[in-house]
């Protein structure tokens, strides 16, 4: 495996707004993917990622820094000569041709011979499990059906670099899910390095190998979906990628005081959690990392609690802030609402996070 | 005792809101009516009678010499021969709206895309600019046009000054010239409005699939914008084909278009059943190419109705 296949080298781009202002929708962005990789691109809307995905396609020209693919610079170039392709939000399928020859004009493109071309448009098709379907027009599929055209049609070009622009985000859950899978099976088959831009962060955590945490341009956290949820840079990351309990504390001798006064020792953080030496103190911890116990140091009164089927949420207003606590929903005792509940972290669980 | 059973009132029928009643539609309906369907029965009735040998109007007595005349001349001697004038004359007309249909199509898909691809608040602007002419009246802006390319207009002038002679004035460039013009705006708002609603994402799409500039234009652009392409057509090359204006103040009356000879046989000549006889053919000319445009149109899966 190649881990220098795409290079990103200090990208920026400033976008001017009607307004006369600017926007730093790319800030001296750098990062290298390796070949093969599903690489996740996440962020909130704005955040860059969708410049960051049309500047390597070329459709976008950075304001300074440098594209490298395979060791050679693709920034200058036009999107034409670039060896990568993309899927676009809206699927972008051409509407006046039919799926095959929407899947056909790429190769065209490129002079490709017409019994091969028959031959690529066909196994693109199986591909994405939609044989049979050549001779219709794109407004007689249904949206996800279509979502497997411009798959299909990016596909069939084997392209080095596949940049797939929030593609599931306009189907509903259940075909959203089938999709991921279908995606991740794709991509395992052919081998061809994807970056895929999404805001969804269960979709990036559950399909990339590697996922780059975008905020203002910037990114924040590069690293596994296990490692980006376990171990969050900070309290954004934590709080974007699944869900997250934020409470403020003091820095003690010992420990850190909680709301209420009680006081979470130093060893029972996470051990890589920095503590400074006094002042206020960021503690994040994931819901399911949260027990009921009887003499817990978090305490407060039950404000809701809502049954899921596999857990048992309680939210529990502890001072001025609110605590949820994802309870498995089999063998607990669920608490009422209003009573007085006390809770505890997983040993080891809790970490400061900067803010 | 008898039940007294009374009958429902009976529900006046309401539209949903929005939706009016076609009664509405009647008057307009049968304005038009009388307003093309009388006169256009007056000419077809008057093609097929005679001339009264002094004065206007017609001879009731019914006769087809008029539409013979339009390709056959009787010489004095008794014998007949093909006379070409008419189908010359005819000739004229569609090659000059033919060059001016494809002038203002040439000119105004790249004017549409660029408005379509303004800001919205710009593309308003610039739409009103595009019908800022209808603003004045076709015969003055047609005057206008002849002060401008005059001989000694400002073109003229400005030309002079390089020693090059520009004449042009009263001559079949200057119809063209003015045909343009005048036809212009019906050829680009129609295809402003398909280039409005193109998606632009299609363009990158296609970029990012390997083609170059002009690949996107003539495999994605136009085939998006030919239901405007063909309306720009027929919006042009049909009145084109009627035109009169042009030729009588621009062209000098040298070349005449079939319009002018119509005009001509209603007035100087006083000719009323073969004017009638010439309008006839013209508009079964027009019907002829109107139904050639739709087959294409649907042809190619348009959605463009013309009749």
């Amino acid at each position: 495996m190649n881990e220098k296949y795409l290079e990103i080298r200090n990208i920026t781009k400033v976008f001017q707004t009607p307004e006369g202002g600017e926007v730093r929708a790319l800030d001296d962005v750098s990062l290298d993917i390796a070949s093969g990789e599903f690489f996740i691109l996440l962020g909130p809307s704005g955040c860059g990622k969708t410049t960051l995905l049309r500047s390597i396609a070329g459709l976008e020209y950075p304001d300074s820094g440098e594209i490298v693919l395979q060791g050679e610079r693709i920034d200058d170039k036009p999107p034409y000569e670039r060896p990568v392709n993309t899927v676009f939000q809206s699927y972008a399928l051409f509407p006046h041709m039919t799926v095959s020859a929407n899947i056909a004009f790429g190769l065209e493109m490129e002079n490709v011979e017409k019994a091969e071309v028959t031959t690529r448009v066909t196994e693109a098709l199986a591909q994405v499990r939609l044989e049979g379907y050549e001779n219709r027009m794109p407004s007689q599929l249904s949206g996800g059906q279509q979502q497997r055209v411009a798959l299909a049609r990016a596909l069939a070009k084997k392209p080095k670099v596949l940049l797939l622009d929030e593609p599931l985000s306009a189907l509903d859950l259940k075909l959203r899910r089938g999709m991921q899978v279908e995606l991740k099976r794709l991509q395992r088959e052919t081998g061809i390095t994807f970056v895929f831009v999404t805001h969804d962060q269960e979709e990036a955590m559950s399909m990339g190998d590697r996922i780059a945490v975008f905020s203002e341009g910037k990114i924040i956290q590069l690293d596994t979906p296990v490692e980006v949820y376990r171990r969050p840079v900070n309290a954004y990351v934590a709080d974007f990628i699944g869900e997250t309990n934020l409470i403020k504390g003091t820095v003690v001798a010992g420990g850190i005081s909680l709301p209420g006064g009680n006081i979470l020792p130093t060893d029972q953080l996470a051990e890589d959690s920095v503590i400074p030496a006094s002042g206020e103190v960021t503690v994040a911890i994931r819901p399911e990392d949260l027990v009921l116990s009887t003499n817990g140091m978090i305490g407060g009164t039950v404000k809701d609690v809502i049954f899921t089927g596999d857990s048992v949420r309680v939210h529990v207003a502890v001072g001025d802030i609110e605590v949820i606590a994802s309870l498995a929903s089999y063998g607990t005792q669920i608490p009422e609402q209003g009573s007085t509940v006390t809770l505890n972290p997983e040993h080891r669980a809790a970490r400061t996070v900067a803010s | 005792m008898t039940a007294v059973t009374t009958p429902p009132k009976k529900q006046t029928q309401r539209g949903r809101p929005g939706q009016s009643s076609p009664k509405f539609a009647y008057l307009p309906i049968i304005f038009l009516a009388f307003a093309i369907g009388i006169p256009l029965l007056i000419i077809v009735v008057y093609s097929f009678l005679e001339a009264p040998s002094q004065g206007t109007g017609v001879k009731w007595v019914f006769t087809t010499d008029n539409y013979k005349a339009l390709f056959i001349q009787e010489k004095l001697d008794g014998t007949t021969a093909l006379d070409t004038r008419y189908i010359k004359v005819l000739w004229t007309s569609f090659y000059y709206s033919l060059i001016t249909t494809v002038v203002t199509l040439v000119l105004s898909i790249p004017v549409a895309m660029w408005i379509a691809t303004r800001e919205v608040k710009k593309r308003n602007v610039l739409v009103a600019l595009v019908t800022l002419p209808f603003w004045i009246s076709i015969l003055i802006r047609t005057y206008g046009m002849r002060q401008i390319i005059a001989d000694e207009g400002p073109i003229g002038k400005f030309l002079a000054i390089f020693n090059i002679d520009w004449s042009i004035l009263y001559a079949p460039p200057a119809t063209i010239l003015g045909l343009i013009y005048v036809f212009l705006p019906f050829m680009i708002l129609p295809i402003y409005a398909s280039a409005e609603r193109f998606d632009f994402k299609l363009a990158e799409a296609a970029y990012d699939l390997g083609a170059k500039r002009m690949t996107v234009v003539r495999r994605i652009i136009l085939p998006s914008i030919r239901p405007g392409v063909i309306s720009g057509i027929a919006l042009v090359f049909i009145p084109a084909l009627g035109s009169f204006l042009q030729s009588d103040m621009l062209g000098g009356g040298k070349t005449n278009m079939v319009a002018n000879v119509i005009a001509n046989n209603f007035g100087q000549a006083r000719n009323w059943p073969f004017g009638s006889a010439l309008a006839v053919l013209l508009i079964v000319l027009t019907l002829f190419f109107v139904l050639i445009m739709q087959s294409a149109a649907k042809r190619r899966g348009g959605k463009v109705e013309l009749v």
